[in-house]
């Protein structure tokens, strides 16, 4: 069993969590996941990490209630603990030997691309930050992210804070007045990821972007996280458990990983729907 | 006694396969002990018997069914247990009509007798009676750590806790028991009993640790910084092969890894399961082994209305064990052999890409295949033939063609070596490996083999490392 020591909600749909897992503290790093439990009947559900504390030995995971494991996961208190939590699983985050980078995060995926702004930072590089949001109400670290960028934009969909756009805007201008950097890290929706890929292809830029699919084990068994690249011409399968969850976003058929990701898009539904009722219910 | 001398074997009692087909209930449920003891007395008790040698791990056949024969059980158990650590998995499990039994005399002239059958009833009734296991060791000292609590991982485990090592078993996953929990469904395996098999085992003191992925949250050399004097690695064959065809990536192709562990071991195939897996329509199954087998046999009871087979080859060369076929067709699948798959086709709307049924599998593009030479196994070459392409409307493919062994561990540990497919190479027959202190057996090593070979590798290991233990210099 592993415990949960803290437990933030950072607005009405992201929660943070640190949670009690010696082990997995001691190896893990920016970039790689976990696969968590929340009770004996639960899904396994793969969340990347988003911080560590080696000598208090937790790990912290960021997540949006979007199901019924997540909507589950968030209804547990400080104290009490979840049944499963193995890792770290996938490869860390590759970021030796950066100058200048833009790290351009999404919704949720801000809380995975922090821990690596910070972490380059740390190493002397130089940080730009573009993090984007639906609306005022669903930013998160934006603190953070200003300590750990020589330079921020903030973009809302809707413009209730910052200024209003997707992403891609500030990268574009950037792009136009000539700005470069030695890599472009992005993470967040598939959608955004996408974009910023095609964004930033014309540039030259390598570009990396972080894939979270769905899968069972995390360790190559399941072959359920496959996804394909296209690599010199030649198409390839990978595995973004073991591959991953970090790729060239330049290789990745971004259609193919949005159609994969909709499998269970009924199923879930239905069962997070059930899994709100429940939820009601106890509340009432 | 006099020998029982009708040709034929005493039948396995069956649910009927209409009624099977849509439950997830052990399929055969074992001998009566008059049937037990009718089919022992079918048994010759052979001098220099054959069957022991098709055994992998030399269980006294004959000696254990004479017992059988006289009504005492325990004693017939504890025959079994000298050789083998689960017998009431093996029973069920082992492909005994290419092992034991073939080797029988009785099969001459007959049926050989069902050794298989017996082995399975002197289990259950053992299981029965007796609630634990209690087995008097003096501790020796020293501290083994066992990576993978598959067959080959438990069997090995137990045998060095029978010699008195210390023993912790590291699982990946949540639950122990490997390829016998996420891959053998619970119709041919009811996992109770792989759970009692894992409590036998903490009753002897080994100690199991779950969500331990060695080669990421601990590395092997780290097991020996930890203090640990031996490591065994039974990590299994991982890695799911797909045939590289177009349309591998649409919804609705799973491998087989993914399906049954779907259904096994996050419990799909319960109705109010949180596991999503897609059900019903028609299914398609690519591969001719047991695993093949096991998936169709689960799309079938996820409620599927058609179940196809797809295999290159002809019935003779069909991997799987005989009865696995026979009770697949009895269930109502369809095997298509000489046949193999092109390509898998997607729905795509052209006028609506947002359609919800794109990406979804509609069908799978075929080729017929005859028989060419034999080639360097001894198997005919399936070859295709010319224009013989067909599609099969299906609305699931599942790749159940093959494994290869997983790389996190050769990954991270330095002076392991492994073969060009991915097997961990190892000399002789206890499996030490390239590195000092570790050894390594069953799909590591072998690639995706059977359950009871997995058990004999565990076995060897666990006298190789016993042999190493006691040389080691205190």
């Amino acid at each position: 069993m592993y415990k949960i020591t803290n437990k933030q909600e950072l607005n009405s749909a992201v929660t943070l969590m640190d949670i009690e897992a010696p082990f997995v503290a001691q190896k893990a790093q920016a970039g790689q996941f976990i696969i968590l439990r929340v009770d004996e009947e639960g899904e396994r559900i793969p969340l990347t990490v988003s911080g560590f504390d080696r000598e208090n030995g937790t790990v912290r995971v960021v997540f949006q209630r979007v199901g019924a494991t997540t909507e589950k996961l968030h209804s547990k208190k400080v104290g009490e603990t979840i049944s499963d939590f193995v890792g770290p699983l996938g490869r860390e985050t590759k970021l030796d030997g950066l100058k200048k980078v833009c790290i351009v995060g999404g919704g949720v995926g801000c809380a995975i691309a922090l821990p690596i702004a910070e972490k380059l930072t740390a190493m002397g590089c130089d940080v730009t930050s573009v993090i984007g949001f639906r609306s005022k109400e669903l930013l998160i670290f934006e603190e953070e992210f200003r300590k750990a960028s020589s330079r921020l934009f903030v973009m809302t969909d809707d413009g209730s804070y910052g200024r209003q756009g997707n992403v891609c805007v500030p990268l574009n201008e950037m792009f136009e007045q000539g700005e470069r950097f030695d890599e472009v890290i992005t993470i967040g929706p598939l959608v955004m990821m996408k974009f910023v890929v095609l964004a930033t292809k014309p540039t030259g830029i390598p570009c990396t972007v972080s894939m979270n699919p769905i899968m069972i084990d995390g360790t190559g068994m399941c072959g359920g996280c496959r996804l394909t690249l296209t690599r010199n011409g030649e198409r390839m399968t990978k595995f973004a458990c073991v591959d991953g969850p970090d790729f060239n976003g330049y290789e990745v058929d971004f259609d193919e990983v949005m159609a994969r990701s909709s499998i269970y898009r009924n199923f879930e539904r239905h069962a997070y729907e059930e899994a709100c009722n429940l939820f009601k219910k106890e509340v009432e | 006694m006099a020998v029982n001398m009708n040709p034929k074997a005493n039948p396995m009692p069956c649910q009927p396969p209409k009624k099977r087909a849509h439950n997830f209930n052990e399929v055969a449920s074992g001998y009566s002990e008059g049937t037990a003891k009718d089919e022992a007395l079918r048994c010759l008790n052979c001098k220099n018997p054959p069957c022991v040698e098709g055994c992998p791990v030399n269980i006294r056949i004959p000696d254990f069914i004479t017992q059988i024969r006289e009504g005492n059980y325990e004693s017939a158990y504890k025959i079994i247990s000298e050789s083998s650590s689960l017998p009431a998995i093996c029973g069920r499990v082992c492909p005994q009509e290419t092992q034991c039994e073939s080797k029988c005399i009785r099969g001459k002239k007959g049926e050989s007798v069902g050794i298989g059958r017996l082995e399975r009833f002197v289990a259950d009734v053992h299981n029965r009676n007796n609630p634990g296991s209690v087995y008097e060791t003096v501790a020796t000292g020293y501290t083994v750590a066992v990576v993978g609590s598959g067959p080959a991982g438990l069997t090995c485990a137990g045998d060095l806790a029978k010699m008195g090592h210390m023993v912790t078993v590291f699982e990946a996953l949540h639950t122990a028991g490997g390829v016998l929990v996420y891959g053998i469904p619970e119709f041919r395996l009811p996992k109770a009993i792989v759970r009692r098999e894992v409590e036998n085992l903490k009753a002897l003191g080994v100690e199991i640790q779950t969500n331990m992925v060695i080669g990421k949250t601990l590395t092997v050399d780290e097991l020996f910084e930890m203090g640990y004097d031996a490591v065994f690695i039974a990590s299994g064959a991982g890695l799911p092969n797909f045939m590289n065809i177009p349309g591998e990536s649409l919804n609705g192709v799973y491998s087989a890894n993914e399906y049954l562990t779907r259904s096994n071991l996050m419990k799909a195939y319960k109705k109010d399961s949180a596991t999503p897996l897609m059900r019903g329509g028609k299914v398609g199954v690519v591969g001719g082994g047991n695993v093949a087998m096991d998936a169709a046999r689960t799309a079938l009871r996820l409620g599927a209305e058609k179940v196809f087979i797809i295999y290159r080859r002809s019935r003779d060369e069909l991997p799987a064990r005989r009865e696995e076929v026979e009770h697949a067709e009895e269930e109502g699948i369809e095997l298509l052999t000489l046949c193999s798959p092109t390509a898998i086709i997607g729905y795509q709307n052209p006028d609506d890409r947002r359609d919800p049924k794109n990406g979804f599998v509609i069908g799978m593009d075929c080729i017929k295949m005859q028989l060419g030479e034999p080639d360097e196994r001894g198997r005919r070459r399936p070859i295709e033939i010319p224009d013989s392409h067909f599609r099969l409307d299906l609305d699931t493919v599942i790749m159940a063609i093959g494994t290869s062994p997983n790389p996190l561990i050769k990954n991270t540990t330095e002076g392991l070596d492994v073969n060009s497919r991915g097997g961990i190479i190892v000399e002789g027959e206890g499996g030490k490996t390239t590195k000092s202190g570790v050894f390594a057996g069953g799909d590591a090593v072998t690639g995706a083999a059977t359950v009871i070979s997995a058990m004999g590798a565990g076995k060897q290991a666990a006298k190789a490392i016993d042999e190493y233990l006691n040389s080691l210099d205190r």
